[in-house]
């Protein structure tokens, strides 16, 4: 537990930061709602005449002037995009920031194996993606409370967003273990192109192949709410990728030379 | 049982040597040097030692351990001393020791304690704000305070100054007296010199000699300084040749009668003869090693 406990004090700050910026962007937009409830009709209207754009955020199936549909669609921006950042983020910086930073070699003299290493940090990346979405959870039902609203699929949502960012991170952790360095700028360029993927999937027919491909498919507000229930494959193919993520940062790590 | 035994030991990275073909021991209790300039390979050698890096080809075993196959024993009984310590930033020297006792699970405050005021080091300061040679301290406190029997330093001096470099070596020899053996990177040769019993010199990725320290220092050579002229020019086995209008000085490894003879046809009206420093034997490998390949 040594090392979890050490790589929870190392990511406190940014998970404290992110956590915060979240949690502030989606309690301010639920805060809103009552007051902008009364113009969403004729915002609604407007919202629907966008034609492409309307279709990619799902508004074209959502009436965004009830609270469910308002929530889906703000809630798929704010914490679809920002937990998607920080779960690549903490994921892929995981392996590489300490052989980047020369602190791989402190640890890899201890007498810890490879394999505790990683279980441990995976752990740890694993609890601070947990907990993130606790608080968060936490701070939305406060607030939708507070305005008076409910919503039935919150719950569904939220565990949609939780298992997008359980597969980001699984990815991410793999590609970790192959970087010698940094990696914050493929981890973050990872987690924007699945989300446009995903718009584009929304767009046009032709491309709706696309949800498959990306976690964002299968976080869609429209289709939970649709559904009642998430989309069973998508998400079990997104597991395996996820695993498949982790194997391969098991495979790489223990063989790798630490420079 | 030696502390260090490796057969073979070869690393490539991909095309590019790191080290090769070395066969090393290390008798427990010793105080070895391993001498080379920069990248000759000491590092690497070190490296693959400690499982950071899979040879190539080859095998090692440190206190009697596999470097594979047991690598998480063998570290339990080794104290490393990387050539360039890093930590995490925001973490206090104490955070730091306090982390590799735990990761070692061992409780070291005591003997922690004792090394930080030796080497005056104030475990309460972050470490991003050490300078070079406190950031040394911290990480010599680290290799250190679990009392391992295996210690290896790699360029342990650098960035330390001359008064803490003498405490260093007091601890060292300490610890070597107390039966640790101590394994010594470095290409400071009077370092080497002054306190290891045996050495091993690497050049360009391969073991160019090993022995005692004495034994190395006596390669038949003489460093002949001498006042006054004498005819050098047709001598055998003059290297390193300085010669002033007064005087001249040379490394001599020929025979002893051409030199008596060719002295004695000069004007010479001061002399010395004495065993080269382990500096000039190194340059005198190098040199050599240089002419082979």
């Amino acid at each position: 537990m040594t090392i979890v406990r050490h790589e929870l004090r190392q990511g406190k700050n940014a998970l404290l930061i992110w956590t915060g910026a979240i949690v502030f962007l989606l309690v301010v937009c639920v805060f809103f709602f009552p007051e902008m409830k009364g113009e969403m009709d004729a915002a609604g209207e407007l919202f629907a005449g966008l034609g492409g754009f309307t279709a990619a955020f799902g508004m074209d199936r959502l009436n965004f002037g009830t609270f469910t549909g308002f929530y889906a669609i703000e809630c798929g921006n704010v914490l679809g995009l920002g937990g998607a950042f920080f779960a690549a983020l903490v994921g892929v910086t995981a392996l590489s920031r300490e052989e980047g930073a020369g602190t791989a070699e402190f640890l890899l003299t201890h007498p810890v194996s490879r394999t505790r290493v990683l279980a441990e940090k995976l752990a740890a990346v694993l609890l601070e993606i947990g907990a993130m979405n606790l608080v968060i959870l936490a701070a939305s039902l406060l607030s939708i409370a507070a305005i008076g609203e409910e919503i039935r699929e919150i719950l569904l949502l939220h565990l949609a967003y939780f298992l997008l960012q359980l597969e980001l991170a699984g990815i991410c952790f793999g590609i970790s273990a192959f970087l010698r360095r940094g990696g914050t700028g493929i981890g973050l360029g990872l987690a924007a192109m699945l989300y446009f993927l995903n718009l584009i999937a929304n767009m046009t027919e032709s491309a709706a192949f696309l949800k498959y491909v990306t976690p964002f498919g299968y976080c869609d507000g429209a289709d939970i709410v649709d559904n009642g229930a998430l989309d069973a494959a998508p998400v079990a193919a997104g597991m395996v990728l996820a695993l498949a993520g982790i194997a391969a940062a098991f495979g790489r790590y223990c063989r790798k030379d630490i420079h | 049982m030696d502390a260090i035994e490796s057969k073979h030991l070869t690393k490539y990275y991909g095309k590019i040597r790191g080290v090769e073909d070395v066969s090393l021991t290390v008798e427990q209790g010793a105080f070895f040097g391993f001498i080379g300039p920069n990248g000759a390979g000491k590092s690497t050698t070190i490296r693959t030692l400690l499982g950071l890096i899979g040879p190539t080809a080859g095998e090692a075993r440190v206190l009697g351990l596999d470097i594979r196959r047991d690598r998480e024993k063998l570290l339990a009984r080794t104290g490393y001393l990387p050539s360039e310590a890093a930590f995490w930033p925001g973490m206090r020297v104490r955070d730091v020791l306090r982390l590799s006792a735990d990761l070692r699970r061992k409780d070291c405050r005591k003997t922690a304690g004792e090394l930080c005021d030796r080497l005056q080091l104030d475990a309460s300061r972050k470490v991003e704000e050490l300078s070079l040679g406190n950031r040394k301290k911290a990480a010599i406190v680290c290799a250190l305070q679990h009392d391992p029997e295996l210690l290896i330093l790699d360029e342990p001096t650098s960035g330390l100054d001359p008064l803490m470099q003498r405490e260093f070596f007091d601890i060292l020899r300490e610890r070597n007296r107390a039966g640790t053996t101590v394994f010594l990177s470095s290409h400071i040769l009077p370092e080497v010199q002054h306190n290891c019993t045996r050495a091993a010199i690497l050049r360009s990725g391969r073991v160019v000699a090993c022995g005692s320290v004495e034994e190395l220092s006596r390669t038949g050579a003489k460093r002949i300084a001498l006042r006054g002229r004498a005819p050098l020019d047709a001598l055998e086995g003059v290297r390193d040749l300085r010669v002033t209008a007064e005087e001249a000085s040379f490394l001599y490894s020929g025979e002893m009668a051409p030199l008596l003879s060719a002295l004695a046809a000069g004007d010479v009206r001061d002399l010395s003869i004495s065993d080269p420093d382990l500096d000039e034997i190194f340059l005198h490998y190098y040199a050599e090693g240089g002419a082979q390949g």
